[in-house]
This record gives structure tokens, C-alpha cells and sequence, in this order.
């Protein structure tokens, strides 16, 4: 903005906001002039009611009526009957048991994506984060090396990896020059599994590092210089100092990670869809594609699995608030 | 230039065991985090016959021409491997089954009958640029471009100008309801709008905004993030700034956009930056609201053409290119700015 300010027009902006001026005056002398911040708040307060408020409440009632319509006056209520059939299962460990059986293949996948995915996630941005501590020549440089994924469109990201791991691609060309079998990786489960972690890790890893990477410059340098007078051993420093003091950021890290984690959606359709059959397929895009892209359109179940969700996102949000605030505290 | 600013250590004077562990982690970093942006860039200029390749050449690569004396065509040039010409390069005329008749550029009066097998093409350095052109002329990128750029821009003024005036409320007024306001707004960040999809749609529907750019914009411009992250920064704003603009008779609205919001400048552009992030990525919603080709975003655009079942890469790397190049550009000029903005606010 500082930029734009400067390089826009000013009298354009100048034009613009002096447009409300006259309104915004009259509007004054009728409230007051504590109470126009109420109007301040208005357009605000009206797209939260519409877009979030709203449709907090309306999603319970989605979730207990049925059909394919999307107007609620023409759905018939069915009370726990979506969260039911999302539950009924006879051995929650083998989704094939369940009446919806792809809903847990979902649950599945997400809980062993969320694992792995932030476990490695952490591990990898923290490994970055103590290198880009390091007192290295362009430091600057290489932090933008590793956040440079992060503002790449998911789609874009997906695609780039897409290009990469095709059957035909570079990947399994270099593997053959090198004399090694070639894989169809987003064909095989397995793999195409480790590769949406892969590929996920890749595009996000720079956000967490940069917040550790704040983290660790937060923590004052006599404390080192302490440690380095008394001999202390560089695992010794890590060990003691630099990892205690650093578990706020790490919690922040994790629980933020493990958010969008739950969520992940974006770059997973575009590079496998979900597949080879459901073996990459995660909650939000059960979710997307029973409430959206399927027909019939299961709103009820949707709505039913998307507050499934929004309970864990809850919980885990609860936490995040408590770690920031230990974090502001010190 | 001196280059040992690269062997520069922590004052130990030696390059030792975890300088070396260093460097092999950033360069192989460096490899990783770059290299396939740069293979989709180089691939984004070879021709179909190209890219059709197994394996690939590293660089777009196309065959080799010369005019040579008495052709009106250029001739296509070839390295003989094998055979009485072995090791020669020389132009082919035509070909006749499975010979080739060919002729030395040096010398135009001597022709020659090489076997099609004992000849490999050869090949220059040359962009192709028609994974390019072609959008334009077949694929609409335009449009696509262009409905990317408009909900963007729209959607980040509209960001700006809402939340500024909400934290200007929160922030610089007293009145009764002001903590509960603050605090259902924050609240909502724990429900994020992909636990509500089927009920936003209903009110996007009912509002009649489906395939309509504003069915995407108006959804998310109330963000809570903006709000805190403005109202945050307005607090630190002394209120005699303010009283002393009342003073001289200007209004509340004279006091927000000439007082607050140039005051606010650092925290606006943290917001515009996520903002113009968050709407030229937006891929779930879009996908949701946006049904019709001619209203699709760049980011849908690519998404339909990769999911033909019979992928066409070449114009799709083309297109990838595109839309990845305003992110980097915008990132190279303001990558400090955004890097600290991030780390400072922890969101994105």
C-alpha cells in the first residue's frame, strides 16, 4: 500500500473516498458523533452476518434435513439421520465396514496425512529455520529461496509437480539414466500418497520456517554468548537453550500446521484427484464432492462431515489461542 | 571481487564439519525449491514434438536449418553417424523410403545418399513460443486473465476499505457493544469458511451471485484477520491526532481516510499483499460458485484443462507460466516486505 499510495493517482483517491464525504456527514448529524461508528462497522458487520454468522447457524439445520435441494424450506427434516449414517460403521478401523465407506476412507487418509504431513513439516522448517540462524552470507536471499512455494498458486503447484512425475517425465528419465527401475508414482497408492506429502510440504514449508525463524532471533544473544564463555558444548546449547526457549514458536508452528492440515484440499485434487481410487483422497474433498460435485448433491451429509470437522478445527484452534497467548506472555 | 565472503565462518577462521553440512543443505535447497519452476519455464518453450520426448533434453532444443545454394527452402541439418560420411554434417534434400539424399552446405554440387538410420538431427538453442501464442489465439487466456485480475483487485479494495473503516470503530470509539463486536469477529477465525460451504452457497445462490465474480468477492471480504491486523496497528495511534482534526471542524469521515489511514500505511500493505495473495490463488470457492467457462480465474482455467482426460501439456505449461510470472515478479521487487510482514503478523 505504501507503494501504491504513492504511485496511485492521488487525486483519484482523493475523488474517491471525498465522494462519501457529504453522506457520511449527514449521517453524522443524525448519530452523533460516538455512534458513527456503528456506521464505520455496517458494511463489515453485514457481510459477516451473510457470509459467516448466518451460515454457522444454517448448518446445523442442513445437517439434520435431507434431500437435494438446496432451499430449506423444501427439505424434509431428518434429525441425526446424515451424522448417523456418517458413523455407522462396524470396525471404525476398516472403512470398507461403514455405510459410507468413502467418508472413512476420508477419515483415514486425513488422519494419517495430518501425522506425517506435520510431523515432517515441523521437522524440516525447524532443520531450515537453525540453518537460515546460521551466520551465512545471503541469508536474505536463501530465505526467499524457501518461501518462494509458498505464495505459488496451489494449482500452480500441483501442476509444476504434475509435469515432473509423469510417467514420461524428468523425474523417471534421470531415474532410468541412472540405471534405476522407473515408477508411474501418481498411479501407485503408495506412492502417490508419499508424493501429496511431498509436494505439501514443499509449497508450505517456507511459511513455518520464517515463523520459526522469528522465533529464534527473538532469543537474545547474551544468553549464547553465556553458554560460549562457560564451554557449553554446541549440541549442549541446543539441547538447553536454544530448543526450551523456542517451544512457544513450535507450538504456534504445530497447531497452525496441524490446521491446515485438516483442510488440505487444493493442491491434492489437482495432482491426484483423490487417487488412484481413494487412496489420496481427504476429508474436504468428500466434502466438496458429496456436497457439490456429485449428483445427487448430498447437502445434509456435507453439512453433516463439515461439523465433524469444524469440531476437531475447534479444538485444535482452542489450543492455538492458548499457545499465542503463552507466546505474547513470554 | 573477492569470493571469500563463501567461506566466511562464525570467527573460527575454519571451514569446518557444519559449514559444509550447511552449504550442501542450501544448495541442494536451492535445487529443489527453484529447479522445477525452472523446468516448467524451459519446458514451457519446447515444441509438442518436444515435449513428446522421453527422455527430455534439458534446454528447448529445434532442429537445425541451413539455406544452402540453389534451395529455396531452408534444409533440415543432420550429423552422419555412420557409413563412408561418418562424422559429417550436411543438409537433406528429401527422402526417398529409407534413404536420404543430402548435400554438403560447403560444397552444394556434391550429393549424397545416407541411410535415414545413420543420421541423427541436429539441433540449436530456440524458444518456441506457440505453448504461448496459441492462448491467446485458441484458449481465451485473456479472459481468464482478466477475471483473475478483477476479482483480485476488486476484492483487495473492498478488503481494504471495509476492514480499515471496521478497525477505525473498534479501535478509535467508545461505545457499548465494542469488546463483544471485536470478539465475535475474531471468534470466527476458528471456523473457517470451508466448514460452512453449503450454507455460504445457499446465501450466494439466494443473492443470486452464482457465475457471477461477486459470488466469489463478497464471501470473503469481512476477513478477521484484516480487522485485527488493523485494529492492532490503529491502537498505536495517538487519539490527540485525532481530537486536534476535530478541533478544526473536520468530520469522523475526514478523520479516517486523511488521518487514520495514511497513519496506517505499513499495516494496509500487509493486508493488501495477503489480500492480492489470497484472491489470485482462491481455488475451492471459485470452483464451487464458478460453473460457466467464460467466468472461470486463471486458477480454474488450468485446473479444467489438466482434468481433460487426454492432458495437453503444451499450452497448459504455457499457461502455468503465466500465472505463476505476476506472483514472481510482485515477490521479487517486494520479497523483504512480505517475508517480515508474515513473520511479524503469523498469518498468511
Amino acid at each position: 500500500m505504501l507503494a501504491t499510495v504513492k504511485t496511485a493517482p492521488s487525486w483519484l483517491v482523493s475523488a474517491a473516498f471525498g465522494l462519501f464525504e457529504r453522506p457520511m456527514l449527514a449521517l453524522q448529524k443524525m448519530t452523533g458523533a460516538q455512534r458513527i461508528a456503528w456506521v464505520f462497522l455496517l458494511p463489515n458487520l453485514v457481510i459477516f452476518s451473510l457470509f459467516t454468522f448466518l451460515p454457522i447457524a444454517l448448518n446445523g439445520v442442513y445437517a439434520t434435513t435431507g434431500s437435494d435441494r438446496i432451499l430449506l424450506g423444501e427439505r424434509p427434516f431428518v434429525g441425526l439421520d446424515n451424522f448417523s449414517s456418517l458413523l455407522a460403521c462396524q470396525n471404525y478401523l476398516q472403512p470398507n465396514s461403514c455405510e459410507r465407506d468413502i467418508f472413512w476412507r476420508a477419515v483415514h487418509n486425513t488422519g494419517y496425512f495430518v501425522v506425517v504431513q506435520v510431523g515432517l513439516m515441523v521437522l524440516f522448517s525447524l532443520l531450515t529455520a537453525l540453518i537460515l540462524n546460521r551466520n551465512i552470507p545471503l541469508r536474505g536471499f536463501f530465505r526467499g529461496v524457501f518461501f518462494y512455494p509458498v505464495l505459488l498458486s496451489p494449482v500452480v503447484v500441483a501442476l509444476i509437480w504434475k509435469w515432473i512425475l509423469q510417467r514420461f517425465g524428468v523425474l523417471n528419465a534421470g531415474l532410468e539414466g541412472l540405471g534405476m527401475p522407473t515408477v508411474n508414482w501418481l498411479v501407485e497408492a503408495d506412492w502417490a500418497f508419499f508424493w501429496i506429502v511431498f509436494v505439501s510440504i514443499w509449497a508450505h514449508m517456507g511459511f513455518y520456517t520464517l515463523i520459526l525463524l522469528a522465533g529464534l532471533q527473538a532469543i537474545p544473544a547474551d544468553v549464547y554468548e553465556a553458554a560460549e564463555m562457560d564451554g557449553a558444548s554446541r549440541w549442549r546449547v541446543f539441547s538447553r537453550i536454544t530448543m526450551p526457549l523456542l517451544v512457544p514458536t513450535m507450538v504456534v508452528v504445530v497447531v497452525l500446521s496441524l490446521i491446515r492440515a485438516v483442510q488440505a484440499f487444493d493442491e491434492i485434487f489437482v495432482l491426484t484427484g483423490g487417487g488412484p481410487g481413494s487412496a489420496t483422497l481427504l476429508l474436504l474433498q468428500y466434502i466438496y464432492e458429496t456436497g457439490f460435485a456429485f449428483r445427487p448433491q448430498l447437502f445434509g451429509v456435507a453439512a453433516a462431515a463439515s461439523m465433524l470437522m469444524a469440531a476437531v478445527l475447534l479444538v485444535l484452534t482452542l489450543i492455538q489461542l492458548r499457545a499465542a497467548r503463552s507466546r505474547a506472555e513470554g | 571481487m573477492s569470493l571469500s565472503f563463501l567461506t566466511r565462518t562464525r570467527g573460527r577462521g575454519r571451514f569446518d564439519l557444519a559449514d559444509w553440512l550447511t552449504w550442501a543443505y542450501l544448495v541442494l535447497a536451492l535445487l529443489l525449491m527453484f529447479g522445477p519452476v525452472l523446468w516448467v519455464a524451459l519446458s514451457s518453450f519446447k515444441t509438442e514434438a518436444a515435449l513428446q520426448e522421453y527422455p527430455p533434453t534439458f534446454l528447448p532444443l529445434a532442429p537445425q536449418t541451413v539455406m544452402v545454394e540453389g534451395y529455396d527452402e531452408p534444409l533440415q541439418l543432420f550429423r552422419v553417424t555412420a557409413g563412408e560420411h561418418e562424422g559429417k554434417v550436411l543438409a537433406q534434400i528429401r527422402r526417398i523410403g529409407l534413404m536420404s539424399q543430402m548435400v554438403d552446405p560447403a560444397d552444394p554440387a556434391q550429393k549424397f545418399q545416407v541411410n535415414i538410420n545413420d543420421r541423427v538431427p541436429e539441433r540449436e538453442f530456440a524458444l518456441a513460443t506457440e505453448n504461448y501464442s496459441v492462448l491467446f489465439d485458441r484458449f481465451n487466456f485473456g479472459l481468464y486473465f482478466w477475471n483473475s485480475v478483477f476479482i483480485t483487485v476488486v476484492a483487495t479494495i473492498i478488503t481494504v476499505l471495509f476492514n480499515s473503516m471496521a478497525a477505525f470503530a473498534l479501535s478509535k470509539y467508545k461505545f457499548r457493544g465494542r469488546t463483544l463486536v471485536f470478539v465475535l469477529i475474531v471468534a470466527t477465525l476458528m471456523i473457517p469458511p470451508t466448514v460452512n460451504l453449503v450454507p455460504i452457497y445457499l446465501v450466494v445462490s439466494q443473492i443470486g451471485l452464482v457465475n457471477s465474480p461477486w459470488g466469489v468477492i463478497w464471501p470473503a471480504v469481512a476477513t478477521p484477520t484484516g480487522v485485527f491486523l488493523l485494529r492492532q496497528y490503529m491502537l498505536t495511534i495517538p487519539d490527540d491526532l485525532l481530537d486536534a482534526a476535530r478541533m478544526d471542524h473536520a468530520s469522523e469521515w475526514k478523520v479516517y481516510w486523511r488521518i487514520v489511514l495514511p497513519l496506517s500505511a505499513p499495516a494496509l500493505a500487509v493486508l493488501v499483499i495477503f489480500s492480492v495473495m489470497w484472491r489470485w490463488n482462491e481455488f475451492l470457492w471459485p470452483l464451487i460458485v464458478l460453473n460457466r467457462s467464460e467466468q472461470f480465474t486463471l486458477q480454474l482455467a488450468l485446473n479444467s484443462f489438466q482434468g481433460d482426460l487426454q492432458t495437453s501439456w503444451a499450452p497448459l505449461l504455457g499457461m502455468t507460466v503465466l500465472t505463476l510470472l505476476p506472483i514472481t515478479i510482485v515477490f521479487a521487487v517486494l520479497q523483504k516486505y512480505i517475508t517480515t510482514g508474515i513473520a511479524q503478523s503469523g498469518v498468511k
